[in-house]
């Protein structure tokens, strides 16, 4: 079956539970099949994904009960508790060196399943699915440039995140 | 320019999304700004962070036996009352014909085969290939011999072919073999070496070709996510087929030639 690993690691990093994330890649794949003509032949990865991603968002929808598990506007980054804008430079101290300090697995994947939902999804489409911005634009509905933009302000956060990490 | 609209370009630069004019002004700019500099090093640094340690979450097995099941099951049941699906003008109405068993396949084989029918005459092999690679991912057979090791993939397919493909293990370059298979293409059985590179597979189609002329690296083309590479090489031509972008196959290919 086409792209059944990225459709359940995109699905698994949206939700951020496996027993969610089959369910939602189950069914974007029904979907897919229902929805078939729809498919312009251009990008069958990008195509199926945007599917995985509609389907996502329908099920947090008609499951919001639980509101403080997963926020995805600009709020949520009060609770991530930095400040959106710049991040300073610290000359004595690399990024690296920082990295190395900490549990590098450990910290990537609580720093990125902390990051609101519309920072996230572009970072696990560009780093882990390697989709090119246009992809990306193609899966999420926005034009290429803000696909830049929210990946720019997605690694502003997780290097405020880092910094935090460790003065804390 | 300024360094407010440098640090604004720095993603695409590390993303090589940018013009290249642009790539000139950032990259002339970075040479000469110390602050610049250290930004897109920590960016940099950041976007390799998660590459390589976050976890990548691949479908459990049962998933697709999960789904190949429910669809085969809605198709069957559309099947059992097509002419009340007709008339409610279902969606599930336009599959009722196609019967459970071969549902999944079409669903598999449409999203990545569709509109394949208007290529060149000239593209039949990549063609061919196209339909080998897919058939080995919608029937889960991608590999014959399951095997790291270049010396045990290499006598397995020479035993079933009347040649011997150069199998060479790329694990240095990012791409490590995985195995090998036995496809038939262009009229004859060919050896399929099959790399792994990230969560990707690379279909690499070996055959002998008489009176081949060394040929380098070009793209056939790239259809829905797939690209297709050929070159010929000592009277062997080859196709590396597969879903990874076409920066990265080219550097595959390269590699592959380079290590012969």
């Amino acid at each position: 079956m086409p792209h059944l690993n990225a459709a359940h690691n995109l699905a698994y990093w949206l939700a951020r539970d496996q027993h969610n994330a089959e369910d939602v890649v189950q069914e974007a794949y029904l979907r897919a099949y229902k929805f078939m003509e729809s498919f312009d032949g251009d990008n069958g990865r990008a195509w199926l994904l945007a599917i995985v991603r509609n389907t996502f968002y329908t099920w947090l929808e008609n499951h919001r009960t639980d509101k403080s598990n997963i926020e995805f506007d600009e709020d949520a980054l009060a609770s991530y508790g930095y400040d959106m804008q710049v991040v300073e430079h610290d000359q004595n101290y690399s990024v690296d060196q920082r990295l190395q300090q900490e549990d590098s697995r450990l910290w990537v994947n609580r720093a990125l399943a902390l990051l609101p939902a519309e920072f996230r999804e572009v970072v696990v489409l560009r780093e882990l699915e390697e989709l090119s911005y246009k992809e990306i634009a193609t899966v999420i509905g926005v034009p290429i440039g803000t696909v830049m933009s929210r990946l720019s302000r997605a690694r502003n956060l997780l290097l405020q995140h880092l910094k935090a990490t460790q003065e804390s | 320019m300024d360094c407010a609209r440098i640090e604004n370009l720095l993603d695409g630069y590390l993303d090589r999304e940018l013009d290249r004019d642009v790539v000139t002004t950032v990259e002339r700019h970075l040479k000469v700004c110390g602050d610049c500099s250290r930004s897109f090093a920590e960016r940099s640094s950041i976007a390799t962070a998660i590459r390589k340690d976050a976890t990548y979450h691949p479908a459990p097995a049962a998933l697709e036996k999960r789904i190949r099941a429910q669809i085969a099951q809605t198709t069957t049941h559309a099947a059992e009352k097509p002419r009340e699906r007709h008339f409610k003008f279902s969606e599930w109405g336009r599959w009722f014909q196609l019967g459970g068993a071969f549902a999944t396949t079409v669903l598999a084989t449409t999203l990545v085969t569709l509109q394949l029918t208007r290529v060149p005459a000239d593209e039949t092999i990549a063609n061919e290939l196209l339909s080998g690679h897919s058939r080995s991912i919608v029937t889960g057979h991608q590999i014959d011999v399951v095997s790291s090791d270049q010396h045990t993939v290499k006598p397995w397919l020479s035993s079933k072919l009347d040649f011997s493909p150069a199998v060479t293990d790329l694990t240095a370059s990012g791409f490590p073999l995985r195995g090998g298979r036995l496809d038939y293409v262009n009229n004859r059985p060919v050896a399929v070496l099959v790399y792994g590179h990230r969560q990707h597979l690379i279909d690499l189609f070996i055959w002998p070709e008489d009176a081949a002329a060394d040929k380098g690296v070009s793209r056939t083309f790239s259809k829905r996510g797939v690209n297709v590479l050929h070159w010929t090489a000592a009277g062997m031509t080859y196709w590396a087929v597969s879903d990874i972008n076409n920066a990265d196959l080219e550097v595959f290919a390269e590699r592959y030639a380079s290590a012969r």
